[in-house]
Order: C-alpha cells, then sequence, then structure tokens
C-alpha cells in the first residue's frame, strides 16, 4: 500500500521542552493508524504539527504526494487533512446542523446543498435528533461527534481523531467504533487517532505508533505493540487492556 | 412566514408615516432609521464576525467629509461623493484590518486599535484646512423649492424616505450576507477561530470583508448626515461618544440577529424622545440627560436580557 500521508523526522520544541523529538510514520491510503502514549507524550502536539497549527522545526509532511509542511491550517484543510480537537472547540452560537454546514461549505458556495450533506452527516454519528440545538447545549461526547462530523463535511483524505471516545461508555464505544469502521470501509477515508480506550485502539486500528516523551518507541501491529516491553513499561501497564 | 408577515406590517407602517405622523415625529424618526441603520452595518462586523469596533465613527466621518467637501470644493454631486465615500471608507477599513489582522490583534486590543484611528483622524481633520479644520465644514442651505433627490436637497420628508430605503436596504442585505456562505464563515469565525480555520476558512480574509463592508455600510450613513444636517466638526461626527451611539441599539436589540439592530434603535430613540419631551413638559431642562438615558438602558438590558430584547420576543412571536 502506498502511503497517504507521510511524517518524516517532524520536531517540535515548547521553549526547554522536545514536546515531539524526530517522530516518522506513514498511515497508508484507507488505512487506520492509531498513535498512542502516556499524557503528555506529544499526541496532540504532532496532530498540530501535521494541521498545521505549529510548524516543525524539523522534518516533513507529506500528504498524497504534496508537501504540506507548515501550511497555515486551512491550507492543510484544503489539501485534505480533516481534524477534530481534544479540547472540543463547537461553535456554540450556531445549531448542530449549522456546525457542520461550515464544514460542508467547504464543498460547495450553495447553503442548501450544504445542509443536505450536513444532515446525511449527523445521521451517519448519531446526531440527526439533534440537529436544531445550539450546540453548547450537547454533552461532551456528543461534542466530540459533532467534531467528527464537521471534519467529515470538508471531504478529507484523513481524518485525525483527538481522543473522541473519550468518556464514552464501553457499549457507546463499541458502537462508535462500528461507526468509523463502517466510515472507512464505505468511504476509503484514512484515520489517524489519539485514544486512551484501548478496547477502541486495539478494535479499530491496522497499525499503531506509540510515543513516550516525544519519541516515537514503538510501531506495529496492534498485537506487536501489545507485546512489547517498552511499551508495557511506559504506558499499557498502567492502563487496562481489554 | 410570521417574520414575513410581520416585516411587511411594519414596511407598511413606516412608509405610511410621513402621512399619519407630524413634522417633528418624522424628524424623530428619521433619527431611529439613521441609527437602525448604522446599528445593522456595525452589527455585521461584531454580530456577524465577533469582531469589536468601538471606532465606527471613524466611518462615518469620513464619509460624510469625503462627500461633503467634494460638494462644498469642487461641486461634486452628493451620488459621486457617495462612490468617493465608500471607496475613501473602504480603503481605511482594509488598512485598520491588515494591520490588526496580519499582526494577530485581537479582541481587546483590536477594539483598542479602531478608537486609536478614529481618534488620529478626529485629531487630523481638525488639522485639515481643505475641509475647514475644526472651525467645521457647512453645505449651503438653499431655498428648497421642492425636492431633488439626486442632489439630496430637500424636505425632511424625502430625507425620511432615503433614510428609510438605506435601512431597509441594510435589513435585506444582512439577512442575504447571513444566510450566505460567508455569513456561516463570519458567524464560525465568531465562535472560534481555531476550529473555523480548521474546516479551511481563511479567517483572515473574511475577517478583513467584515469590516470593509461594514465600513462601506457606514460610510452611506456618514454621506446622509452631511447631507440632511449641513454641518460637519471632527469633535463631534468622529468622537468615541458617536461610536458607542452606534453600537447600544444593536446590542440592545440583540447583537447577531437582523431585527436587533432596528429594535433596539426604535426602542431608544422613540424612548429616549419621549423622556426629553416629558422632562421638557414639566419645564426641566437636564443637560446629559440622554446620556444617563442611555446607560440605564444598557444596564437593564446586560442585567436582565442579556442575549437583547430581541431574542425572547422572537421566541414568544415563535419566529
Ligand atoms: N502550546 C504549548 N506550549 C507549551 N507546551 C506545550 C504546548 N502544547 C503542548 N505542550 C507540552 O508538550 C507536551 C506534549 O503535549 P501533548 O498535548 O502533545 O501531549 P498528548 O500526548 O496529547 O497528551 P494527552 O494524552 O494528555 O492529551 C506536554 O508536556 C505539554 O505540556
Ligand atoms: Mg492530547
Amino acid at each position: 500500500m502506498t502511503a497517504l500521508l507521510a511524517v518524516e523526522g517532524i520536531s517540535k520544541r515548547f521553549r526547554g521542552l522536545k514536546a515531539v523529538d524526530d517522530v516518522s510514520f506513514t498511515v497508508p491510503k484507507g488505512g487506520i493508524v492509531a498513535l498512542i502514549g502516556p499524557n503528555g507524550a506529544g499526541k496532540t502536539t504532532t496532530f498540530n504539527l501535521i494541521a498545521g497549527v505549529y510548524a516543525p522545526d524539523t522534518g516533513r509532511i507529506v500528504l498524497d504526494g504534496e508537501d504540506i509542511t507548515s501550511l497555515r491550517p486551512d491550507r492543510a484543510c484544503h489539501a485534505g487533512i480533516g481534524r477534530t480537537f481534544q479540547i472540543v472547540k463547537p461553535f456554540g452560537a450556531m445549531t448542530v446542523l449549522e456546525n457542520v454546514v461550515v464544514g460542508a461549505l467547504r464543498r460547495s458556495a450553495d447553503v442548501a446543498a450544504a445542509r443536505s450533506r450536513a444532515a446525511e452527516l449527523l445521521e451517519r454519528v448519531g446526531l440527526a435528533d439533534k440537529a436544531a440545538m445550539p450546540a453548547q447545549g450537547l454533552t461532551l461526547p456528543e461534542k466530540k461527534r459533532l467534531e467528527t462530523a464537521r471534519a467529515l463535511a470538508t471531504e478529507p483524505k484523513i481524518l485525525l481523531l483527538d481522543e473522541v471516545m473519550a468518556g464514552l461508555r464501553p457499549t457507546e464505544i463499541d458502537r462508535m467504533v462500528e461507526t468509523f469502521r463502517a466510515l472507512n470501509r464505505e468511504t476509503g477515508i484514512a484515520i489517524l487517532l489519539t485514544e486512551h480506550v484501548m478496547r477502541a485502539v486495539m478494535a479499530l486500528s491496522d497499525r499503531i505508533v506509540v510515543l513516550h516523551h516525544g519519541r516515537k518507541i514503538c510501531e506495529g501491529s496492534p498485537e506487536q505493540v501489545a507485546r512489547n516491553e517498552a511499551v508495557l513499561e511506559s504506558y499499557l501497564g498502567t492502563e487496562a487492556v481489554s | 412566514m410570521r417574520a414575513r408577515v410581520l416585516l411587511s406590517l411594519l414596511a407598511v407602517a413606516l412608509v405610511a408615516a410621513p402621512f399619519v405622523v407630524s413634522g417633528y415625529l418624522v424628524s424623530v424618526l428619521i433619527v431611529a432609521l439613521y441609527f437602525a441603520y448604522v446599528g445593522q452595518a456595525w452589527n455585521i462586523m461584531m454580530g456577524f464576525a465577533g469582531q469589536l469596533s468601538l471606532g465606527h465613527a471613524l466611518y462615518v466621518g469620513l464619509g460624510a467629509y469625503t462627500a461633503a467637501a467634494l460638494f462644498v470644493q469642487s461641486g461634486v454631486p452628493p451620488w459621486l461623493g457617495l462612490i468617493a465615500a465608500i471607496i475613501v471608507a473602504m480603503a481605511f477599513a482594509a488598512a485598520i484590518g491588515f494591520l490588526a489582522f496580519r499582526f494577530g490583534i485581537s479582541g481587546v486590543y483590536f477594539a483598542l486599535l479602531t478608537i486609536a484611528f478614529a481618534e488620529f483622524t478626529r485629531i487630523g481633520f481638525d488639522h485639515f484646512g481643505w475641509v475647514g479644520a475644526s472651525a467645521g465644514l457647512f453645505l449651503p442651505v438653499s431655498q428648497r423649492s421642492g425636492s431633488d433627490l439626486l442632489a439630496l436637497r430637500g424636505t425632511p420628508t424625502m430625507f425620511y424616505y432615503v433614510i428609510l430605503a438605506l435601512a431597509a436596504g441594510a435589513f435585506a442585505l444582512s439577512r442575504w450576507l447571513l444566510t450566505s456562505r460567508i455569513g456561516f464563515y463570519w458567524m464560525a469565525i465568531r465562535e472560534d477561530q481555531d476550529a473555523a480555520q480548521a474546516l479551511g476558512i481563511d479567517t483572515f480574509r473574511y475577517k478583513l470583508a467584515a469590516v470593509v463592508v461594514s465600513a462601506a455600510m457606514t460610510s452611506i450613513a456618514g454621506v446622509f448626515f452631511a447631507f440632511y444636517y449641513n454641518n460637519l466638526f471632527p469633535e463631534q461626527i468622529f468622537s468615541i461618544g458617536r461610536s458607542i451611539e452606534i453600537i447600544l441599539g444593536p446590542i440592545i436589540g440583540g447583537l447577531g440577529t437582523l431585527f436587533g439592530p432596528v429594535l433596539g434603535a426604535f426602542v431608544l430613540q422613540l424612548l429616549a424622545e419621549a423622556l426629553r419631551e416629558g422632562v421638557s413638559a414639566l419645564g426641566l431642562e437636564i443637560p446629559g440627560l440622554t446620556q444617563v438615558f442611555y446607560g440605564v438602558c444598557l444596564l437593564v438590558v446586560v442585567m436582565f436580557l442579556p442575549n437583547g430584547v430581541w431574542p425572547p420576543i422572537a421566541r414568544r412571536l415563535r419566529l
């Protein structure tokens, strides 16, 4: 499989702290890759580097053959990056539907068309019944799903999901996993996710990249990673693998 | 549907007003419509796109002075002066917006920048001899033999219909903007700029557009002001008090809504006028009364109706 997203040796320092340190990995076309690691490992920073929030100090990011290193976030979106925020950023005073319309307008200036596209996506993430509600009235897990729908509406080549299953009950997690599987199967969209919920990580991902103190300490299939000594020590040992 | 009916009733009432009410009340309505218009223009920038301008008197003044000076000094007719006024205001707005948004100035700092520009311009005009400097600029008030719309010379009734048409136009334009892609993008930027950017919105460009559109609309009010009042003083037209007056209507009526600026302007101006009348009927003269009244209105709304007067009414009417 060819790489859709190639991250090549990226680093980012915040003052003295190396938040991301020479990290490389790829996400194949249609693949689902998980980025895991303990708190502060650099997962969100890696997302922010890919999505253009920060420019990396070193390294290169290539999406579908196009060098997107240091592109502004809106340009990264145009290039095909769709992302959610770990700390949710809904358009609070706008309705749930309008939130997604904003995303859908990326593809069509026609508001009516964007509305119907947005309604479809709300159906997909299970928020159709909340469409007319102001987004600030949603629960946190619902806001995360809203962010997912909003990002999907821009029709990205790859979707970056930053802990979208946090705070969900196990049955809800299984439902979300199924939602993303179906999405990936039906549209061929690639997914890069970070998640502390190992149940979801194991069920969803083809490959797992493990970060620790900003460095990649392991990469492999879910089975390989689950057996890896260093990973067990630094991360999985402290979390229940279910 | 209900909104349509309400709007039609309002339109009929306003069109019929000069035939029904006294000349004095027409002049009060002119002021109310004027504030409805500038409030609508300011609302595009703050209510829609979330960019707080506390210096909107700048664009009123620029519009007023451009058209009036061209008319007085070179005999340029107001409709041509209007185009010049819009261009000047847009140029200033673009410069301010560019400076602010390129260097990431936002929130309170942006608001301060808008005040600073209005103040600099006021001081500049105080020393700008061609437009009369601090001594003021006066438009010749010739005997009014009927109304000449193109020359913007005529009876108060003519000015009433001009400002009514402007207010209606601003309402229609705002409505159209709000339901178009640009309106969604502005609201997204207002609600969360980072999220907006992540969805592919060029926030710099859209914020700049909001400032420029709002300034262009506001400058038209300035042209109206100049030809209606016939005298301009930098101290007055560019003053921060004038900027504050502009923003009271939309805040009291409901920020970011379409009816808010209209409702707010009417509530404020009609109540203020009633108060002035009442007080003078008692034989009293209280300087600064209007300002105190504005302050009280603002306080009441902020405390009891933080979203303005319009949203609860809209809910009640199920609009
Ligand atoms: N804007 C910033 N300025 C300074 N330090 C930052 C900034 N963003 C992140 N950091 C630091 O970089 C390190 C990596 O943070 P990051 O948010 O990427 O971790 P994470 O893996 O996403 O953690 P979590 O699982 O808690 O979300 C942390 O030590 C964090 O405090
Ligand atoms: Mg994180």
